[in-house]
């Protein structure tokens, strides 16, 4: 079989409301290969986000595992974590989440800079990721002189500043316009084609379904089903072809 | 899994000079407490230095004006110190500065969480936030308390030359006032630094999920 590069076994999440436990995850297992385009579909409130953290080495199950290139997360270290969340994933968020006091350029270089990368190399490599996003022309201005489409560019630029194997995107397009939407997602596509990363992205946003190798649709709390980009293209083509 | 290499001590200097600058205006407001605290401190010092000075001179002259400008030379030891309620005032005005500044850092903390929250997504580790918040105290520190020392001194001299009169001038303290001002002004980056440590560990402590949560 081939090499996974994330697998989590039987995760769940609970969280504690007063006395009362809310279950947010009823043990999802899920295998990714490298290279897809995923899509974790679902509606608000079924437990994207948290799966996603979970995935992401942002927060921990309360059971099961979460392994990424078939290490255990749970087993690493605050420096390991650190490294991982640095080298091997690449965040993306809804709320895009520049530093607001950076330039777009700054924000690139930055995961570089944590990564160790000396100042001019960073430079070189964040114009390029800039360039190849759109926006070399803007890399001095800060995120509050870019549009929303604009600052999502710059996150998808610094999410793939050290070369990540993983992109996760939290609902990318959620605070983006239906036309820039689709922008960010073919982006994200063309990205992950160029360079062989993987992508998982967590959305309701059915414009990602045309791009998607592979569609996870989570029901309140649960894995619904899993469809391949084959089988998508029966079933939900035809909707959309209207 | 590696590990990071530590971030350079420069680059830390780099980002944190760039949030201070990028939040001018909130880390005026930060800093304006502290300058006033300082240059409250250095000002008594700074007077009490001259009165020395002029004490030390021993003229007939210089004790009169002593005595006329309040001081109270009774004290054997042949100093002049500062009263007991200058003093209280100064702890107390150095206090409320120090409670002032965790209270400012701690509303920065809250208005940063997403950035301290994306940061650690980005590899950031605990001890990375800490030293950033401490490198922007201590710059913070710097600049208030060299200017409130400055401040404080200045109208120290102003004040002494107007209730002392101009025989302050003969035998101006020059060494007494500088270590005066020198210490005050470490005195208020310490302050900066104090004020700083509970919000920065907090900001330090603070879970990468924050940066995900969207509001609603
Ligand atoms: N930190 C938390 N504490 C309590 N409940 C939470 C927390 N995070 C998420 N939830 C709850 O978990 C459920 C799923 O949330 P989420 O994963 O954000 O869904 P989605 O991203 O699919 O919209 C929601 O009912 C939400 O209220
Ligand atoms: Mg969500």
């Amino acid at each position: 079989m081939e090499h996974a590069i994330v697998r989590t076994t039987d995760v769940t999440k609970n969280f504690q409301l007063g006395q009362h436990q809310l279950e947010v995850l009823k043990g999802i297992s899920l295998t990714i290969a490298p290279g897809r385009y995923i899509s974790i579909m679902g509606p608000s409130g079924s437990g994207k986000s948290t799966l996603f953290n979970m995935i992401g080495g942002l927060d921990k199950p309360s059971s099961g595992k979460v392994f990424i290139d078939e290490v255990d997360i749970a087993q690493l270290d605050a420096y390991e974590l650190a490294w991982l969340r640095c080298r091997k994933i690449g965040y993306i968020f809804q709320t895009f989440n520049l530093i607001p006091v950076m330039t777009a350029l700054e924000n690139v270089t930055l995961p570089m800079t944590f990564a160790g990368t000396s100042g001019d190399e960073a430079m070189e490599r964040g114009m390029e990721l800039l360039s190849q996003v759109g926006l070399a022309s803007r890399y001095g201005h800060k995120p509050s002189e870019l549009s929303g489409g604009q600052q999502q560019r710059v996150a998808v630029a610094r999410a793939l500043a050290n070369n990540p194997a993983i992109i996760l995107a939290d609902e990318p397009t959620g605070n983006l316009d239906l036309t820039t939407g689709e922008e960010i997602i073919t982006l994200l596509k063309e990205m992950s084609v160029e360079r062989g990363v993987t992508i998982i992205s967590a959305t309701h946003d059915f414009k990602m379904l045309n791009v998607s190798d592979e569609v996870i649709w989570i029901r309140d709390g649960r894995i619904d089903k899993i469809e391949k980009r084959e089988e998508l293209n029966i079933s939900v083509g035809t909707i959309h072809e209207r | 899994m590696d590990r990071l290499p530590p971030l350079p001590l420069a680059k830390s200097f780099e980002i944190a000079y760039k949030s201070i600058k990028a939040r001018f205006f909130r880390s005026l407001i930060t800093t304006t407490s502290l300058v006033l605290a300082v240059a409250f401190l250095c000002y008594i010092q700074v007077c009490t230095d001259l009165a020395n000075a002029l004490l030390a001179s021993g003229t007939p002259e210089a004790i009169q004006a002593l005595i006329r400008g309040g001081f109270d030379l009774s004290d054997q030891t042949g100093t002049i110190g500062e009263s007991a309620k200058q003093q209280w005032l100064v702890v107390l005005s150095l206090l409320v500065c120090v409670v002032g500044i965790v209270n400012a850092q701690l509303m920065a903390v809250t208005e940063r969480f997403r950035e301290i929250g994306t940061m650690k997504c980005l590899g950031a580790l605990d001890r990375v936030v800490l030293l950033l918040f401490l490198i922007e105290a201590s710059l913070q520190g710097l600049v208030g308390a060299s200017a409130g020392a400055l401040l404080g001194a200045i109208a120290g001299v102003l004040s002494s030359l107007a209730s002392l009169g101009s025989m302050i001038l003969t035998d101006f303290p020059w060494t007494a006032i500088l270590s005066t001002t020198l210490k005050a002004t470490l005195i208020g980056c310490l302050l900066s630094l104090i004020g700083v440590i509970y919000p920065a560990i907090k900001a330090a402590r603070m879970e990468p999920v924050e940066a995900m949560r969207v509001e609603q």
